[in-house]
């Protein structure tokens, strides 16, 4: 199983094993992406990018990390390939869209979600959230509820004055704590609900 | 007298030649959709055309866009669910049956025979159900209306058998992490049966009506081809890709719930065009049959979760009502979720649109760090700008059926 790492790390001094327990995966740094994945289509014939994701590590150091899957389909086998951008505020890593066109919109998903761009992308835009949208909201601190924004139809906006809100999440069943281990109460946010207290009555009920 | 007069036309090359530019017209930009028959849901496409010829095409996604990814971070393993059967809503058991295996496969949990026997079941008949439904609209956007009603009548057939085995028609949720929500009704694998005898001729019919018919053959032979070099490219799988002349199907190639254990065949194109992706679909359809035959034939006896794995699955109603344990072990798993060990994994099925991925990191505990899903309609969407241009405009709907693609996977 490990020998595709082996090789990888003969070849290339940069490359760490990283750990996993189903597929090879190494850890590449960003500067030298675009090499190893020339190698890696080229030479060693992982011809299918299936995946690339972005990752928030939400950590002190490289927050940002974008996890490539990719695909022999001679040998039938799996490579994860992990990488992390140098930069917190602007995030960046190299595009692999001129190598596998697959990457195309996977890299603009990534960008969508978590900002973080790809040098080299031929149309690095939104695909998911529209044009115009100012948050990335897969970051760690893009609430779940949303954040509220400016309407994508101006004239519709201008029209009714409506705007993107904030969905509401009382009595809905996620859990959003940061804290290790969590009780009923936080994971139920009905018991979290402080209008629901003695001194203010329930909604719809007269006190 | 001369009774007829010879016409000289001169040099007509020429001619047009010199009017080359007078000639070209204008380009015009046509919008398709999101609401639109044939995109199949909320697809757009921006397409612009020289005359009746497409010169580009733009898709413009992310309409059915719910932020998926973000909810899954916030709710427990168990929870999430719900929401993977409206990824691909045409094979909502499929979806289940993949995210569940993700997650087993990162808490390394082996499934009894019995639970991979009725898993298999599960996805083999939402493959029919998908491939169906596939073939009903792709013979509507080709002009062959009637195919739609006869497969839609089976399909019907398929959505009593998932209510008896789920409880619901269309949004199933059967899966959980380490078994199912509950074993077979009596008598299920009975009708399940008579499903696979009643559907075989239905799809011998289809055949008949349509791959022979000439009209059909002329609006699908050579449109829409994706060659091998593009398909790996561009990172196609599935139907698509074996339409495309590749051998390549994950329940052959890296087996999940004990696919080796069966006797089935990958049917493969050879050009690639959306006449091989019907004929792909079709022969798939029998295969699946054939699936489903072995499995009810040999459906092992035994429990239908993973027993030993107490930190993982809610035990049956029944135990944990009546034993102090379970009900200890009921709550915990309600409260705080199933305990999955930190690690990352990345776990592709073969669904009926294509691989269906899932990429999950945990650090431990009830609720996943980062779950990525990899729907294989967003790839197959990928393509068209590559494979629509120089097509007609009436060929955009054959192409956009013969890749069948949802778009609740694509937008996730």
């Amino acid at each position: 199983m490990d020998t595709i790492v082996d090789t990888l790390k003969a070849r290339f001094p940069f490359v760490t094993p990283r750990p996993s327990s189903d597929t090879p995966a190494v850890n590449v740094p960003a500067d030298q992406l675009l090499a190893f994945a020339q190698v890696l289509r080229d030479e060693l014939r992982y011809d299918m990018l299936l995946d690339l994701c972005g990752v928030d590590w939400d950590v002190a150091s490289l927050r940002f990390g974008v996890v490539y899957q990719f695909y022999h389909s001679g040998k039938k086998c799996f490579l994860r390939v992990a990488t992390l951008a140098p930069d917190n505020m602007a995030p960046a890593v190299p595009s692999l869209a001129g190598l596998w066109p697959s990457a195309d919109w996977h890299e603009r998903e990534a960008y969508d979600m978590f900002g973080i761009r790809f040098d080299g992308h031929p149309n690095l835009k939104r695909i998911l959230m529209w044009d115009g949208y100012e948050f990335y909201p897969l970051r760690k601190e893009f609430p779940l509820a949303g954040i509220e924004s400016e309407l994508p139809a101006a004239d519709t906006a201008e029209a009714t004055g409506a705007k993107v809100i904030a969905a509401p999440m009382m009595g809905g069943p996620f859990y959003s704590g940061t804290e290790e281990h969590y009780h009923m109460s936080s994971a139920e946010p009905r018991a979290n609900d402080q209008s629901w207290t003695e001194d203010k009555p329930k909604p719809g009920q007269k006190g | 007298m001369p009774t007829s007069t010879e016409i000289n036309l001169g040099d007509v090359g020429a001619r047009s030649a010199a009017y080359a530019e007078e000639m070209q017209g204008e380009h015009m930009t046509l919008n398709v959709g999101p609401s639109h028959p044939t995109t199949h849901g909320v697809l757009r496409l921006l397409i612009e055309l020289d005359g009746d010829r497409v010169i580009k095409c733009e898709p413009v996604i992310g309409y059915l866009h719910r932020g998926d990814e973000k909810i899954a971070e916030n709710m427990t393993y168990n929870q999430f669910v719900p929401y993977t059967d409206r990824l691909d809503y045409l094979a909502p058991l499929a979806n289940n049956v993949a995210y569940a295996l993700a997650v087993e496969k990162l808490a390394k949990l082996e499934m009894p025979p019995r639970c991979q026997a009725i898993r298999v079941i599960c996805c083999e008949l939402a493959r029919i159900s998908s491939h169906l439904l596939g073939l009903g609209v792709f013979g509507m956007d080709a002009g062959a209306w009637t195919i739609f009603m006869y497969t839609f009548t089976q399909r019907e057939k398929l959505y009593t058998l998932f209510e008896e085995l789920t409880g619901a028609r269309f949004t199933t949720s059967y899966t959980r992490i380490g078994g199912v929500a509950r074993d077979m009704p009596e008598g299920w694998l009975g009708r399940v049966n008579k499903f696979c005898q009643e559907v075989l001729p239905v799809i011998d019919e289809v055949d008949k009506l349509l791959t022979r018919n000439k009209i059909f053959l002329q609006r699908t032979e050579g449109i829409g081809v994706i060659t091998k070099q593009d398909a790996l490219a561009y990172g196609i799988t599935g139907a698509n890709l074996r339409a495309a002349g590749i051998e390549a199907d994950l329940r052959k190639d890296n087996p999940y719930c004990g696919y080796e254990n069966y006797d089935f065949e990958v049917p493969i194109g050879t050009r690639g065009d959306c006449f091989d992706r019907y004929l792909v679909r079709i022969e798939e359809i029998r295969q699946s049959v054939r699936i489903v035959r072995q499995a009810v034939e040999k459906m092992p006896e035994g429990p239908w979760y993973a027993e030993s794995a107490k930190k993982i699955f809610d035990p049956p109603k029944s135990k944990v009502l009546s034993s102090m344990e379970e009900l200890i072990q009921n709550f915990m798993i309600v409260t705080e979720g199933p305990q999955i060990p930190a690690g990352e994994v990345y776990f592709e099925a073969e669904n009926p649109k294509g691989a269906l991925g899932f990429y999950i990191v945990s650090k431990g505990g009830g609720v996943p760090y980062r779950l990525h899903i990899k729907g294989p309609s967003f790839v197959s969407l990928g393509i068209l700008p590559k494979i629509m241009p120089g097509h007609l405009l009436t060929d955009i709907t054959c192409i956009l059926g013969s890749l069948d693609f949802v778009l609740g996977e694509c937008d996730r």
